[in-house]
């Protein structure tokens, strides 16, 4: 406060001074200059009235530092909201219109009710009860919103969101609970867009609370656990009757998103099931309740970035991370141990398994094969291209950039990036079963800060041997993952299953943990229904790891990561350690589309009664500036949501259009000719 | 600080560098040099010196700010509790943790039906001015839009004038889940102490719904348009099949009470009016329904509200600042406003109130007369009875709802002189242009009906009806096809099975469901509006001719008359006889309007107001919206849905004379 006052007294008082005064200040001003000048000679002499000026002189020096940082702030802050200001003012940047507004001319009206089923960690959950150290926080998001908490409390949160490790549920004492309505998923964070844009251009055609439903579920939770707990299922079944009922008895329109797709396909087995497991609708109530499912970036065949998540808990982000600052994530500073956290976390979740590659061998390839050996990375651009210049010779053209050796995809897990190029005669394997086999003294356990991985109860010599191994396909690679986390994948087992049925009809795949599988379900007997592949391409997505054994031997690391280093060459797929194909950036093509594109198609055993499936295709396009924001035409995993292409798509189908209507299959990638090559019994 | 720096620069320069070879010549040079440099640093200070100044200040401030978020945002959160336990004391346990510790466990479903005005209402589709409000709440909240664009909010906020629902373009609708009406703005609870304390015995959002309905259509049509009756059916239906066959207690607060009772007709009638249920539909799916402060029989509030746009608050505003509502300022004209858009809300209809003289009292006679204040707060504390001091209190004519000037008040009717007003010839239009775009009902009226209006004196409960049809004849004329305020003769007629009866309990009969309780939670012990003194406002142009006459006051300390409103026993919203009645009387026992013999229990709430600031709105209030907080009702709450029954909460709960005054009401059942 005295600062401020004498501040004001400097300036108030100095103008009237400089004014009138003038004259007489600067002679005073002067004098005291020659005072000052004679300083240092006469100091000693004079040393009272020197001390007087330094008196005079000091406070003003203390306080000019904190000063001038307030002006700097202050300065900063006002040219800050002139800009802001400006930015409001200024006339509209010409924003392209929304789809919704355009059809809405065109005549388009509400007319299918619709459910959105979002996918994992895209919705929120709120804390319902909570140990003491959440205080505060009843009915406040953890998981979306802002995140605060994890700033302020990190481990508080980190034990709340933790599921139980034996149950898959809720550990004791704590509910965390999923948030309903349409709040739950329509911004993941402040700004951050999940379903907003397309529940603001479906509202702009008629629709509102009454004929939209988000089907929230807590993704955390395995899909039949999710009706165990807190009943979504049946909810989601008495919301659709409900919403059929209600809006004229017109069958609803579902438009599940990533892994909302497979907790639908569960849904669709189980509301047809007998109780007690199922929700007892009978054997026609999808065909009496469900105009369409629109898939949207569906994770079918589950994704490969499951896989390097479960195992060491990274990605092609966290992998990057590392190659850039090296130690940052594995050093103990501050005894943050990151990724051993998030590790330990994340495993808790039972729904992680549900996305681990399905099909085994025959759809993600083996040691020598894969379905999309044949996909040029860098050239992917070019190649469309040419698609859309000259339809005609475009096989001749591919065939120029398939100089190189086929990257074997198939080999998800390398150790080493020459094993992920060997031919499969020069590689050694184990069988699995060797590799299981001595699973016994465990390492120093006390040393590791009560932070526990399963990593911990496995020998050095146990990791060594899986490290020869060399080379994993997707069913060797269950049995590591057995190996690696046998809590986790027995917890799991239960509720998920990865292979490919033999025979449908056998009595066992009426177990809700085939439900969530489409190579070893069914769909329901519903001929009139209608199935949307709908996903974005474009983007190289993950689909097989080079992992190398971590440096250092302590208890606290996790033993295997991705090795950064592994690069191909120019045109390679391989980059940081991660081989790439074409897809919306987390699922490959394949995942999403093989079932549409032949699974499903016409009338399989996975089909019986003929849904007819379509596959629409978004070529991604990056927002061409900043000013765009994630942008209308994106074909990530994502941003998808906000394509203006399937926005538009959703709507007609909505306002009752069929596939045929909306013009059929859309395809850029080489979808039919990767199903075409996979060897599958239909 | 440029200021200071500058001025300081050329010294320091001085100092610091000491002249080397100090020669007059070169010295008297240098000094005329910083002469100039002394003119030109001074001459740039005060250039400088405003914008900088302004600079400091607004980083100063900025940087305080600051400070103080980041050490709010590192306090302990139990900060504020802490100091208030120091101050006034330690707080009693939240009813939520003591239960808990008794052992309760969530076991009834629970349904939260909210009341007018406390739930959010979000756009869906707006006119050109709402732009960029798309799914944020217009009503609740923090209610920016209000004063970012007055006009504009009005404009959305308004139905159809003539058929009650949205104008054309305009769609706004409740906002659904438990977020609707937890908080009616931030840090205003409504449910959010209730939600807290059911979430400590297990309940979480599978075990609780929130029934919320657009409060602003009449009940009917929140099924005509929203489908929102449905949608409470499929979800009590839903809650009561995932909880292991556990019928749902459902708690309705204020209008929802009406709402709900609506709801329980509705329910059981055939489709396409009603939804079909079946007539044990209730039976099977309610264990209890709890009325939380129910206007079952209406509020004089809302009569007010529809003549003339004010209530008490608004009366008092005007005494204490006269001219302000009522000015042309700023082309404003607030209550104007007010009135032409609750106007078009039918809901308002529903409180109206019902039962007619019957109930309300005549023009000599109510089932009130006799109340003092303070004496039944003696009585309470422990004094005994005195008839002799009853028969003495002056005799107040609550059955007048309305009377013009205080006389008319306290005259005996015999000396009231009434010249009929229903035939009265309504003037032409009264200056209409001259209004503005302000356009309600009155400008119709002309000088005649106003003058006619005023001559009439006086208003009892049934010729109020009368009243508003003649004052808002569109208006009544909606309202009159959603609702009905008599009472029933004979039930079993079948005109009675239109949905127009079935929110007045009157004239309809509770569902068959012996099993089922209903409670009427209520608190006592404020002084409610009751009656009205009204005068002819002075300027009869552009404005609402009616005003309530805040200069009736009765000089005497216990008098009812304050501010030209009779105050009664109630919660200050809903008067004891409109909550009580029914569960004291009405249905009590096999009575025509409750054949099946549904237990019925009165637990009232005396309200102690909070004894400091810091207590907030008191945890044992009384008061209308605040009784949600009451902790001695939660806990009744808490225990119906761990599934206690009525007896076990111990019956009737009684402080004021309801009993007394349901005797006086001659009503066959």
């Amino acid at each position: 406060m005295g600062s401020i006052l004498r501040f004001l007294k400097l300036c108030v008082l100095e103008p009237v001074k400089s004014g009138e005064l003038y004259e007489k200040k600067a002679q005073i001003k002067l004098d005291n200059e020659k005072k000052s000048f004679e300083i240092p000679k006469i100091e000693k002499k004079d040393k009272g009235s020197s001390e007087e000026k330094k008196r005079k002189r000091r406070p003003s020096k203390e306080w000019r530092c904190i000063d001038s940082c307030c002006w700097a702030i202050g300065y900063i802050c006002t040219i800050w909201w002139l800009l802001l200001f400006m930015f409001q003012c200024l006339p509209g940047l010409k924003v392209p219109e929304p789809p919704g507004t355009r059809l809405k001319r065109e005549g388009l009206i509400a007319l299918h009710p619709v459910v959105m089923v979002p996918g994992i960690v895209t919705g929120g959950l709120e804390l319902w009860e909570g140990r003491p150290c959440s205080e505060g926080l009843f009915r406040r998001r953890l998981w979306g919103g802002s995140f605060t908490e994890i700033f302020r409390r990190p481990m508080c949160w980190l034990e709340h969101l933790s599921l139980d490790n034996e149950t898959g549920l809720d550990p004791p004492g704590i509910r965390v609970r999923a948030v309903p309505g349409l709040v739950a998923a329509d911004y993941f964070a402040p700004g951050y867009f999940v379903w907003a844009i397309l529940i603001e251009n479906l509202a702009r055609i008629g629709y509102e609370g009454k004929n939209m439903y988000m089907a929230a579920y807590d993704w955390r939770l395995s899909f039949q656990n999710t009706e165990v707990r807190d009943q979504t299922l049946s909810r989601l079944k008495s919301k659709i009757e409900l919403l059929y009922v209600t809006n004229g008895n017109k069958k609803v329109v579902v438009v599940p998103h990533s892994m909302g797709v497979i907790y639908f396909l569960h849904f669709l087995k189980w509301v047809e099931a007998p109780p007690p497991i199922g929700g007892g609708g009978g054997p026609g109530w999808c065909a009496k309740h469900i105009k369409s499912i629109m898939n949207i970036g569906p994770a079918f065949l589950g994704v490969p970035k499951a896989v390097g998540n479960i195992l060491s808990a990274e990605s092609k982000d966290v992998a990057f991370i590392r190659a850039m600052a090296p130690g940052l994530l594995d050093s103990e500073i501050l005894g943050l141990q990151t990724l051993h956290h998030v590790m330990r976390v994340s495993r808790t979740w039972d729904s992680v398994i549900s996305l681990i590659p399905k099909g085994g061998e025959t759809i993600w390839g083996n040691l020598d094969w894969s379905p999309e050996e044949e996909h040029v990375c860098n050239s992917a651009k070019k190649k469309y291209q040419q698609d859309f210049d000259n339809n005609g010779n475009n096989s001749d053209s591919r065939r120029l950039f398939q100089v190189q050796e086929p990257t074997k995809y198939g080999r998800i897990i390398s150790f080493g990036k020459i094993v992920s190029d060997l031919p499969s005669s020069q590689l050694q394997t184990l069988a699995s079963k060797e590799f299981m086999s001595n699973n016994s003294s465990s390492n120093s356990n006390a040393a590791c800060k009560g932070l526990w991985t399963e990593y911990d109860e496995m020998s050095r010599e146990n990791i060594r041997i899986i490290a020869e191994n060399k080379a994993y396909t997707m069913k060797s690679l269950l049995d590591l993952l057995r190996v690696i986390a046998p809590k986790m994948m027995k917890r799991a087992e239960a509720h998920f299953s990865h292979g490919i049925a033999e025979n449908l009809d056998d009595p066992k795949y009426n177990h809700y943990k085939y439900w969530s599988n489409p190579l070893e379900t069914k769909l329901p007997d519903a001929p009139d229904m209608e199935i949307y592949c709908s996903y974005g391409v474009g983007i190289p997505t993950e689909r097989s790891y080079v992992y190398k054994q971590s440096p250092s031997g302590r208890c606290n690391s996790i033993p295997f990561q991705i090795d950064s280093a592994a690069d191909g060459s120019e045109n390679g797929c391989l980059k940081g350690g991660v081989f790439f194909v074409d897809g919306d950036e987390s699922i490959p093509v394949l995942s999403a589309g093989f079932m549409c594109a032949k699974g499903w198609r016409g009338k399989t055993r996975f089909n019986p009664s003929g849904i007819s499936t379509y596959i629409r295709e978004y070529k991604h396009k990056a927002p061409a500036n900043l000013l765009e924001g994630r942008g209308s035409e994106s074909g990530a995993h994502v941003d998808i949501l906000g394509n203006v292409a399937l926005i538009e798509d959703v709507l007609r189908v909505a306002a009752g259009a069929s596939g045929s209507e909306l013009g059929g299959d859309r395809i850029y990638s080489d979808i039919m000719k990767m199903s075409k090559k996979i060897n599958i019994q239909l | 600080m440029s200021l200071l720096r500058r001025r300081k620069v050329p010294e320091n320069e001085r100092t610091q560098v000491p002249d080397p070879n100090p020669d007059g010549n070169q010295k008297d040079k240098k000094i005329i040099d910083k002469k100039i440099e002394i003119q030109k640093s001074q001459k740039q200070q005060s250039k400088w010196n405003c914008v900088d100044s302004c600079c400091w200040f607004i980083g100063c401030i900025c940087v305080v700010w600051w400070v103080l978020l980041f050490l709010y945002n590192m306090m302990p959160s139990s900060f504020p509790q802490y100091m208030t336990e120091v101050i006034t004391g330690p707080m009693p346990d939240p009813p939520g943790v003591k239960l808990q510790k008794e052992g309760l466990k969530a076991k009834h479903p629970v349904v939260f039906v909210p009341g007018i005005v406390t739930g959010g209402l979000e756009l869906w589709e707006g006119h050109q001015c709402a732009d960029g409000l798309f799914r944020k709440r217009l009503w609740g909240g923090t209610f920016g839009e209000v004063y970012k664009r007055p006009l504009c909010w009005v404009e959305h906020m308004s139905l159809d004038n003539e058929t009650g629902l949205d104008p054309p373009g305009i769609r706004v609708r409740p906002v659904s889940g438990l977020v609707a009406a937890d908080y009616f703005a931030p840090g205003y609870f409504v449910w959010a102490v209730l939600i807290a304390n059911l979430a400590r015995i297990g309940y979480e959002e599978k075990t609780m719904y929130m029934a919320s309905y657009d409060w602003r259509l009449s009940f009917q049509n929140t099924e005509v348009r929203d489908q929102a009756l449905s949608r409470i059916k499929s979800n009590i239906e839903l809650m009561v099949a995932t909880n292991g066959g556990n019928k749902a207690v459902i708690i309705p607060h204020s209008m929802g009470v009406l709402y709900f009772l609506h709801f329980m007709k509705w329910v059981e009638a055939p489709a396409p009016m009603g939804g079909g249920g079946g007539p044990d539909w209730c039976a099977k799916h309610i264990k209890t329904v709890v009325n939380i402060g129910g206007p079952f029989l209406g509020v004089p509030k809302a009569v007010s509200g529809l003549f003339s746009a004010e209530a008490r608050d608004i009366a008092v505003a005007r005494a204490i600042a006269p001219g302000v509502l009522d000015k042309d300022l700023f082309h404003i004209q607030t209550l104007q406003h007010i009135m032409k858009m609750t106007r078009t809300w039918d809901s308002t209809m529903s409180m109206i109130p019902k039962g007619g003289d019957t109930i309300w009292g005549g023009l000599d006679w109510a089932p009130e007369e006799g109340y003092v204040l303070s004496k039944r707060r003696q009585r309470n504390n422990g004094t005994s009875e005195d008839e002799a001091t009853e028969s003495k209190v002056k005799h107040v004519n609550y059955g007048r709802i309305i009377s013009f000037g205080k006389d008319v008040a306290k005259a005996h009717s015999s000396e009231i002189e009434r010249i009929d007003f229903r035939d009265a010839v309504k003037g032409s239009n009264v200056a209409n242009h001259t209004c503005r775009d302000v356009w309600t009902e009155y400008h119709d009226m002309g000088f005649g009906g106003i003058k006619a209006v005023a001559e009439y004196k006086t208003y009892t409960a049934a010729e109020i009806l009368d009243l508003l049809q003649f004052v808002a004849p569109k208006m009544m004329e909606r309202g009159s096809a959603h609702f009905s305020y008599g009472i029933a003769d004979n039930l079993e007629d079948p005109k009675y099975q239109h949905y127009k009866y079935w929110s007045n309990p009157l004239e309809t009969t509770l569902p068959n469901a012996p099993d089922m309780e209903i409670f009427s939670m209520y608190g006592v012990g404020v002084p409610t509006e009751r009656a009205y003194v009204y005068r002819l406002a002075p300027a009869a142009e552009c404005y609402i001719p009616f005003q309530i006459d805040t200069s009736a006051d009765d000089d005497d300390e216990d008098s009812c008359l304050k501010d030209g409103v009779f105050t009664i026993d109630g919660d200050e919203t809903v008067p004891v006889l409109s909550a009580g009645f029914m569960s004291a009387k009405g249905w009590r026992g096999k009575t025509r309007f409750n054949p099946s013999g549904i237990p019925t229990y009165i637990r009232e709430y005396d309200h102690a107001p909070p004894s400091s600031l810091l207590e907030g709105r008191g945890t044992q209030s009384g008061a209308h919206v605040d009784i949600m907080g009451n902790f001695a009702l939660i806990e009744d709450i808490m225990r119906i849905a761990a599934g206690a029954k009525g007896e076990e909460l111990g019956g009737d709960l009684v402080y004021s004379d309801i009993f007394k005054w349901s005797e006086k009401i001659e009503l066959p059942l």
